[in-house]
């Protein structure tokens, strides 16, 4: 797939950032806002998607290959069982929040009733929105580069 | 009414509206963008009847990313329907 005008290129690398800064602001607010690792990561995948269609797909093959893709997203899946097991480990039971209450990170409790939102609370919940959101990212995203690929070599005549 | 019941009333209009445009539309590009036009007016009427949550996740995947998946099908293929 090839690349676009220079005026949508210019105006998603203008784009560009802002969009990202919002996903990965709504994963890393996943326990305090709406939103979590889902919504944030769907954010973030539509604005690398609006960067490959505008720049073309060869563009984006020499930054990241969709095998490695992969791997991000079975990253995202194992850091995510694996907090579940160190609740396990740690605590009583799968999944349980092992970090609350404790001086690492995420681990301040807030005050009962309505206060003001604190980043550093939680427990493992910022931890798994992590995970999720980098599962979501790779996930998605390789499914509109996959589809780039498969379109660049159907025109070709290659498959 | 206050504006809220209003908007209510107008907002599945125009849904429907751009959903049968998306239809009777010859230009498939045109198309794709009524298409996101209601997933985004979708996204707002989400957000009115207080579920946040669900208007982010339609407005990143319905808005975005199918558009993205349909312009890159539109690229490799003709722009225009056959009559």
């Amino acid at each position: 797939m090839s690349e676009m005008s220079r005026i949508v290129r210019t105006m998603t690398a203008i784009m560009f950032p802002f969009a990202m800064i919002y996903g990965l602001y709504v994963i890393a607010h996943g326990h305090l806002t709406p939103g979590g690792g889902f919504q944030g990561g769907a954010v973030v995948a539509s604005a690398c998607a609006m960067l490959l269609v505008a720049y073309g797909s060869k563009w984006v093959e020499e930054k990241i290959k969709e095998k490695n893709l992969s791997l991000l997203e079975s990253v995202g899946a194992i850091g995510f069982i694996a907090i579940a097991f160190f609740g396990l480990f740690f605590g009583v039971a799968f999944f349980h929040n092992f970090l609350v209450g404790s001086d690492l990170l995420f681990g301040m409790v807030p005050a009962v009733g309505s206060t003001g939102a604190n980043i550093n609370t939680g427990g493992v919940l910022p931890l798994m929105n992590f995970a999720v959101g980098l599962k979501v990212i790779a996930g998605l995203f390789a499914i509109v580069l996959v589809m780039a690929y498969a379109t660049t070599s159907f025109k070709e005549g290659k498959s | 009414m206050d504006l809220v019941e209003i908007i209510h009333i107008i907002l599945p209009i125009l849904i429907v509206a751009s959903a049968v445009v998306s239809i009777y539309l010859k230009d498939l590009l045109a198309a794709v963008i009524a298409l996101a036009a209601m997933s985004l007016l979708l996204s707002l009427e989400f957000y009115i009847l207080q579920a946040p949550d669900v208007a982010i996740a339609e407005a990143g995947v319905g808005a975005c990313l199918t558009t993205a998946i349909f312009v890159i099908a539109i690229r490799a293929t003709k722009r225009k329907e056959d009559a």
